[in-house]
């Protein structure tokens, strides 16, 4: 690790003034601090959002489900609210790295740094969740800007997910052996006539949407009807882990699981 | 016996120490003016080194060292050595290249020490590792290890051309070859031993330390041999005379092998402590453990074998390339011949075998002993083949082996190796019903039902373990002998300590060898205290690996046992005015036979000490003994494990469903332990099998450098294991033990392979088998079981 300076502001406001120069904001430190230590990533400043208590609120609003940025994954899988609120969203975060890591990780961080391989992209984007920041609200349709990439601003802080109620959603990850990431996860919401069908893990430009799919499951929402709906392997990632072909496959069996799993 | 004696699950006396963070591992140990030591590591697989600039980090805040291979070769270091000197068919040496401490012209893989950089703080030292300038001439590197014995491929050592090492062979090829020429049917099977990372919890560490008023070197060190370390780096890398250097291995949270070798690190780290006249501190951070630590197995191998019409193995003959790696590491030569080849006759009457062995220079890290080391590679050879035997026969696979299991011993099998004792059949019985095995037929239907494919697999393997009868190893090429020492010392009072050559780093040696001291002494184990680990309490020893110190280690406790209650019953026999030979020593009581005289074994040290009731001339006063044992023979642990999986077609994953494992360790001093070393060892082999695997890519970069990439066994991809002994005692050794330490390791990598083509009726599938690899065989249609 190199020198750098910390910051541990009280507000929002505060942190929205830090960020410059450089600096990067810590919102769980599970991707940027073991990246600080390999001296893979040297920011000037570090401005840590741990003391702002009311970005950990998890609270039913309205018609959506409201989710704090620094909610950690513990917080949000536990969270009683969410149960009764969103119940298939709980087992996202539930299902991410070990207790260590959702007990620092939070949805804020998960969703700001958008890995290809990170749950949370997922159930946001095939939710429609919008994404609240100090700024503006998002589309997550028109959040995620590929890998690692995202469409906030320099000096743009993610404040809270906004999830609307109302819709069947179920998440069905393999993970990667080794990391445990997610090698494929699919995430299947059904709102009305709307269904939406979110694919992490496995696209070389990050978490995308499966319009063919989207379109089987609108008409029967079951695993049958997408049986034949086969994933296009061009365009996913290929590493030591999987192939493209093996994560197409993937694709399908999962995004069955996830149907079946709609709650 | 005590209630702590021999065969008494007692809980390990250690691990109160261990669970409370009251360990003192190598990292824990901080010395006054201690400094830091990064090594700047090459980032290319081969390349000469043109310029190494070191003139902007010298001046780096903090800085108080900075060498290179010139330094060292200027101080006259000698390089890293290889212990087992392999002769080739032809009878010529092996072809060894020098293996330098610090990097001397060449480059020959990822994570290459080509420089050392000692500062104030690890910080401090980082900084000024960055700013070492070193320039490069890329070279093409040799990685693929079936490619790199071709002609024109980029040569490793210049010492070894087409990078062969050695040719080696043992065996009859002529016999070989005649059984196979009659033969009614021939098994061939290609197979990929997965390279493997050892990943002990702890990574290495070295500290040294120079005392100028002493004019001597302590080294503390992550080793599991620190008498060997001393040895070496004495009379190889001529640090200092042993009696100037002083060696302390303390507790060392794992080692699988990997901590048995002299590495540059602890080499460096010793000779810079005079150099910059502070103790230097160098601890491996996970990236270097995977770069640097001496990875295990790595073998392509061609495997066949003979049988006559009724089933019976006629021969057996295998072709294996083994991955040396870069340098030859400590032990490097003998794992893929002498603790490899010997193995190829499993638990079978096989009449003739021919084995060849290639050792290969690869531009990747150096391959040594990894838990089993050569033995897991046999077995898998001998597993699968027999495996695949069977199913082309459509003979049931227990049955075929137990037509061909050895039934009478001594059994000297064409391979040198005479087994002593065994009963290879009362193992598969056992875990044949421990497996319902008759019924697993139903159980596979009941899966089909799930759209499920279930499978099950054997792996009747055999060890050769206690390593080793000291003038044999000399006479296949050992640069050691393979004994251990032992001095116990009685107290006054009749406390005990025991100093033993061999080394705990989670064996538990302090609880079981202290159960051998209660069980013959008669007293409680928190009266004896077990010492290893430093060279200056211990005078030589020989470490621990290859499951020798219950057979090797504890033998030689044993015999100086054995002196120590002669000596004592001498002493006893004054003191009660009894003849010695009327002296029965039982239960920790010397009695007089047929009087009511007796004494308990501390009234006796005590009277040991202090020399009142007996003539001094005649019996000296005092009660320590030491001893030296030399093992008679390997020891031959062996057993039957049967995997039962289930694999989901549509993903390829292998759920283990059952696991049962039968092991014939000759006498157990606690099971509790011995049990546990099953479990780790089996988790380790299905590592191997299903999970674990460093890959290299064609440049040399080492993609599976992190946990991110390289898959461990974690609970939850393991089974409950249903672990059950049969017993022979060994009989080369006064204890009757065979050794545990390495056999689910050994076991498990055929069974659970055999287990998953079985339930997706393909004859043949590479390790690791990940779901990706399973998957992709589902897809193509059962493999022929075609015979040649």
């Amino acid at each position: 690790m190199y020198a750098f300076d910390y910051h541990r502001p009280a507000t929002v406001h505060d942190a929205q003034g830090l960020l410059k120069d450089g600096a990067k904001l810590l919102a769980g430190g599970q991707t940027l601090i073991p990246t600080m230590k390999q001296r893979l990533a040297s920011p000037s400043a570090v401005v840590d959002l741990g003391a702002i208590g009311e970005l950990r609120k998890i609270e039913q609003n309205g018609n959506a489900l409201v989710i704090g940025a620094m909610a950690t994954h513990a917080e949000v899988a536990g969270s009683k609210t969410v149960m009764s609120a969103l119940p298939g969203l709980a087992g996202v975060p539930g299902a991410i790295g070990d207790p260590h890591v959702r007990n620092s990780g939070t949805i804020g961080g998960s969703v700001a740094n958008n890995d290809p391989a990170a749950d949370y992209p997922a159930a946001v984007l095939a939710l429609g969740a919008t994404v609240i920041t100090s700024k503006r609200q998002i589309a997550a349709d028109n959040f995620f800007d590929g890998l690692f990439t995202t469409v906030l601003g320099e000096d743009e802080i993610i404040t809270a997910l906004s999830f609307p109620l109302g819709a069947k959603f179920g998440y069905a990850k393999f993970a990667n052996p080794a990391s445990r990431y997610a090698l494929v996860g699919v995430a299947v919401a059904q709102r009305g006539s709307e269904v939406r069908v979110a694919v992490t893990g496995a696209g070389s430009n990050g978490v995308f949407r499966v319009p063919a799919m989207e379109a089987a499951l609108a008409k029967s929402f079951t695993p049958a009807a997408i049986t034949s709906v086969k994933a296009d392997a061009s365009g996913l990632m290929s590493d030591i882990h999987a192939d493209a072909a093996y994560r197409a496959n993937l694709i399908g069996v999962m995004a069955k699981r996830a149907v079946e799993a709609a709650a | 016996m005590t209630a702590t004696g021999i065969g008494a699950s007692v809980r390990r006396t250690e691990d109160h120490r261990f669970i409370t963070g009251k360990g003192q591992y190598v990292d824990d140990i901080n010395r006054p003016g201690q400094s830091y030591a990064v090594f700047v590591r090459s980032p290319h697989a081969h390349a000469t080194l043109k310029k190494i600039d070191i003139s902007a980090a010298e001046k780096a805040p903090g800085v108080l060292g900075i060498y290179t291979g010139d330094d060292l070769a200027a101080d006259k270091v000698g390089g890293l050595i290889c212990g087992w000197l392999i002769h080739s068919k032809d009878g010529s040496p092996m072809k060894a290249g020098a293996h330098p401490a610090l990097a001397q012209g060449k480059v020959r893989y990822v994570g290459d020490h080509v420089a050392v950089v000692i500062a104030e703080t690890l910080a401090e030292a980082r900084d000024a590792a960055e700013l070492v300038a070193v320039d490069y001439d890329v070279l093409a590197p040799c990685v693929d290890l079936a490619k790199a014995q071709a002609n024109g491929q980029p040569q490793v050592h210049a010492e070894a051309p087409n990078n062969t090492v050695y040719a080696w062979h043992l065996g009859d090829k002529a016999a070989v070859d005649a059984a196979f020429a009659q033969a009614k049917h021939v098994t061939k099977i290609d197979l990929v031993n997965n390279r493997l990372i050892p990943n002990a919890m702890e990574p290495r560490a070295a500290i040294g330390e120079y005392d100028t008023g002493q004019g001597g070197f302590t080294l503390y060190t992550t080793s599991q041999n620190p008498h060997v370390a001393r040895l070496v780096l004495s009379a190889f890398n001529g640090i200092a005379p042993e009696n100037k250097l002083r060696v302390i291995a303390p507790d060392v949270g794992g080692g699988f092998g990997s901590k048995i070798f002299i590495y540059a690190e602890e080499t460096v780290c010793i000779w810079a402590a005079k150099k910059v006249g502070r103790p230097v501190k160098w601890t491996a951070d996970r990236t270097e453990a995977f770069l640097s630590d001496a990875h295990g197995r790595d073998h392509v191998t061609t495997a066949e074998l003979a049988m006559d019409a009724d089933g019976k193995i006629l021969a057996l003959r295998a072709n294996t390339k083994a991955n040396l790696g870069a340098y030859l590491s400590t032990f490097a030569s003998s794992v893929p011949t002498y603790l490899y080849a010997p193995l190829l006759s499993g638990q079978y009457n096989i009449p003739a075998i021919y084995c060849e062995v290639d050792g290969v220079y690869t531009n990747t890290a150096p391959v040594d002993a990894y838990r089993g080391a050569g033995r897991p590679e046999a077995t898998f050879v001998v597993e699968r083949l027999v495996e695949v035997a069977a199913r082309q026969l459509g003979t049931d696979p227990a049955e075929f082996r137990r037509k061909n299991f050895i039934t009478s011993f001594p059994h000297e099998t064409p391979v040198i190796m005479t087994y002593d004792t065994g009963d290879y059949d009362a193992s598969m019985r056992k875990a044949l019903e421990m497996a319902d095995y008759a019924n697993i037929g139903k159980r596979k239907a009941e899966s089909a039902k799930q759209g499920k494919l279930r499978g099950v697999g054997f792996s009747a393997y055999i060890e050769a373990c206690g390593i080793a009868p000291s003038k044999a190893v000399g006479s296949l090429g050992a640069g050691v002998g393979l004994w251990e020492s032992a001095e116990v010392r009685v107290n006054p009072v009749g406390t005990v300590e025991v100093l033993t050559g061999s080394h705990s780093h989670g064996q538990g040696h302090e609880t079981t060898f202290a159960q051998l001291v209660s069980h013959r002494l008669g007293i409680p184990i928190e009266q004896i205290s077990i010492v290893h680990g430093d060279t200056d309490k211990v005078q030589m020893g020989m470490g621990t690996y290859g499951s020798r110190s219950g057979a090797v280690g504890m033998s030689a406790i044993s015999k100086a046992l054995d002196k120590v209650v002669a000596k004592a019953t001498k002493v006893a026999s004054r003191c009660m005015e009894v003849p010695e030979t009327e002296v029965d020593f039982t239960d920790g009581v010397f009695s007089g036979r047929g009087t009511n005289k007796s004494m308990a074994f501390g009234e006796v040290a005590l009277q040991a000490y202090v020399a009142h009731k007996f003539d001094s001339s005649e019996i000296e006063p005092g009660l320590k003994e030491g001893a030296f044992y030399d093992p008679k023979n390997f020891t031959f642990p062996s057993g039957v494990h049967i995997a039962e999986v289930e694999v989901d077609p549509e993903t390829g994953v292998t759920r283990i469903d059952r696991w049962t494992a039968v092991d014939d360790f000759g006498i157990l001093i606690n099971p509790m332990i011995v049990e546990g070393q099953v479990h780790g060892g089996i988790a380790q082999g299905i590592g191997q099998a299903m999970l674990e695997n460093a890959v290299y890519d064609a440049n040399g970069q080492l993609l599976t450098a992190s946990y991110m990439d390289y898959c461990m066994p974690r609970a939850d991809d393991l089974p409950s294991f249903d672990v059950a002994m049969t017993t022979t005692a060994c009989p080369s050794n006064p204890l009757g033990i065979k050794g545990c330490g390495e056999a689910g390791a050994i076991a498990a990598p055929a069974a659970l392979i055999n287990a998953i083509t079985d339930a997706i009726g393909h004859e043949n599938l590479a390790m690791p088998a990940t779901p990706q690899t399973v998957w992709r065989a589902v897809q193509k249609a059962p493999s022929k079981m075609a015979a040649e």
